[in-house]
């Protein structure tokens, strides 16, 4: 290989792994490459693309794990150079059969047949969709209300207005994470910013208390989160995923920062 | 038995204990191996250090061990075993009655021991269940509703082959259902933790509790929809309790999640024994206190009406258990003291 070959490789290298990044486990909302799912990308010169990944159980959910699977493949598909790409699940008692599934581009019924059940996996991705736009909702609220905002004038913004709201930079992150997943509940610029999970407008009166009931959902998902990282770790050891242990809107986290200022 | 630093004691029900067989022995295939190993994680990851067991002991720790874990060095006073065959991954079964009941043999004041059944097993399923009821004289049922049997990958409790079952324990005075809630396995493309096959058979059958073990983690936001809306469901703290150690700051917001949902009456400890020990579980149980952000947040505070409700009383009242009556038996069978 020569230099400049070797170069393009790390790059293309890079480019995959920045594809991956975009990749979410759908149950906790954080990137697969965060939680340390992705153990591996390998690029060779014709442009096919292997990546392995792993997760914290052999039992993690089928669906889910389909669903990563193809959405890696999906994410990596879209860089204009790649050719074929190959992604192997490890260590889990549906490997073979997902790993083939997403390999032949079949869809999560036509791989596990009757066992799926015939119904939509789409509409499992939608529900935690809509978890994940709760989630991120109630951060950014309870961080701006804690912050001096007014309901009644936060509930006004339209997504354009909320995208421009002055904020500090750990604002500026729940904001943008907020608008990432407005779109779950169908939106368009103009619309207000903040709705609740069937698009209706929220009441300012109650605001409190429609936080408070968000909040489960995000206590459940941080609860999630912090026993798959510590199964992963466990099983794999605690060096082997990267040492990020807080990267996404950790519920408690931005609580208690909230509430120390 | 816990004394406070008053001196006071309180009575300790653990909801939830195992006597497994996870040997190489016993195994059937690679499931059965990663089902052990996936158990060894959970008390790698969540106990601490100095109660961190070799994988040997893990494996099949036997009656001895479990004796001297709960009621020697640990704090129960009592335990229910919660059966879990999979006896499509172990050829004499992981957990069964028939090995439990061997056990309450032993030592007949320390235990209480739950039935299982299965509605794939049809009629004979039922027959079984009665036998269970008049041999075994069970109070309760654990129900692993992802058990693998045959091509099945598991069933739900909305399931029509379920009523029937449920329609027998009534029947038949047995009234506690412990349903785990954890990893289901089947339909593979539902949300495979869905807690709502739970609703469903609280509602239909009112003269029934529902525990559910593990309170639905990890859909614990559904789980505290549905037990606020039945009276009859109630939450195992198994596997929660343990984030007490290395993430208190989730198990403070969880059991006021908890506490503020489904109320101080209606949450089980639970040890998951051999998983986790209730020495170090009831110490820190007992130590903690909701920070006060959080009793703030949620409006309800862990005093210590609601430990002693958690830790016995609210599983006394669902097993019909006398306390002072029990702690007169135990004193005088010589079960109190170290054996």
């Amino acid at each position: 290989m020569t230099i400049m070959a070797a170069i393009a490789a790390v790059d293309r290298t890079a480019e995959v792994w920045a594809r991956l990044e975009s990749v979410i486990d759908p149950e906790l909302d954080e990137s697969v490459t965060e939680l340390g799912f992705v153990t591996g990308v390998e690029v060779d010169a014709g442009g096919d693309v292997k990546v392995d990944f792993r997760l914290p159980t052999y039992w993690c959910a089928a669906n889910f794990a389909f669903l990563m699977a193809d959405d890696m493949r999906i994410a990596v598909a879209a860089l204009p150079w790649v050719g074929r790409v190959t992604v192997g699940l490890g260590e889990h008692m549906y490997a073979d059969k997902i790993n083939h599934g997403v390999a032949a581009g079949h869809s999560f019924q036509a791989t596990f047949g009757d066992e799926a059940n015939g119904e939509e996996l789409e509409e499992v991705r939608r529900i935690f969709m809509v978890k994940a736009f709760q989630r991120r909702q109630e951060a950014l609220l309870t961080y701006l209300l804690d912050h001096g905002h007014e309901p009644a004038v936060l509930l006004q913004l339209t997504v354009v207005e909320l995208a421009a709201l002055p904020s500090d930079s750990d604002g500026r992150r729940l904001i943008a994470r907020y608008l990432e997943r407005r779109p779950v509940i169908g939106s368009d610029a103009d619309e207000t910013a903040f709705v609740d999970q069937d698009g209706a407008l929220l009441n300012a009166a109650q605001i409190h208390a429609y936080l408070r009931a968000l909040r489960r959902v995000g206590v459940n998902a941080e609860f999630n989160s912090a026993l798959c990282r510590g199964l992963l770790a466990t099983r794999y050891g605690t060096e082997c995923g990267p040492q990020v242990e807080v990267k996404p809107v950790h519920f408690v986290r931005s609580i208690s920062t909230a509430r120390s200022n | 038995m816990y004394r406070t630093t008053d001196g006071e004691e309180i009575f300790i029900i653990d909801g939830h204990v195992h006597l497994w067989d996870g040997s190489k022995a016993n195994l059937k295939n690679v499931h059965g191996q990663q089902f052990i190993d996936c158990f060894y994680a959970y008390h790698s990851n969540l106990s601490p250090k100095e109660y961190l067991w070799p994988k040997e002991k893990f494996d099949k720790y036997g009656e001895e061990a479990m004796y001297e874990d709960l009621f020697v060095k640990g704090y129960d006073d009592m335990a229910i075993c919660q059966p879990t065959y999979l006896t499509d991954f172990y050829k004499n079964g992981f957990n069964t009655t028939e090995a439990n009941y061997v056990l309450k043999g032993k030592y007949p004041h320390r235990f209480i021991v739950n039935g299982a059944f299965d509605p794939r097993d049809g009629e004979a399923g039922l027959d079984r269940l009665d036998e269970l009821s008049e041999k075994y004289k069970i109070q309760g049922v654990k129900l692993y509703t992802a058990e693998w049997r045959g091509d099945s990958k598991g069933y739900k409790l909305s399931d029509p082959g379920v009523q029937r079952y449920f329609e027998r324990c009534e029947k038949l005075g047995i009234k506690n259902v412990h349903v785990h809630k954890g990893p289901t396995i089947l339909p593979l493309n539902r949300d495979a933790f869905d807690v709502a096959d739970v609703d469903d058979a609280a509602t239909s059958f009112q003269n029934l509790n529902f525990i559910v073990e593990h309170c639905g983690l990890p859909r614990l936001d559904d789980f505290c929809w549905i037990a606020t809306q039945e009276t009859n469901v109630y939450g195992g703290l198994a596997v929660v309790l343990p984030f007490i150690h290395t993430r208190p700051e989730y198990f403070a917001h969880v059991i006021s999640e908890l506490l503020f949902w489904i109320g101080e009456d209606k949450i089980l400890y639970g040890s998951d024994y051999g998983i986790w020990s209730p020495k170090w579980l009831i110490e820190k149980f007992m130590a903690f206190e909701l920070p006060e952000s959080v009793s703030k947040e949620t409006g309800v505070q862990l005093t210590m009406t609601a430990k002693k409700k958690i830790l016995g009383l609210n599983a006394a009242r669902l097993y019909g258990i006398d306390i002072d009556a029990q702690k007169k038996l135990l004193a005088e069978t010589q079960q109190t003291a170290t054996v």
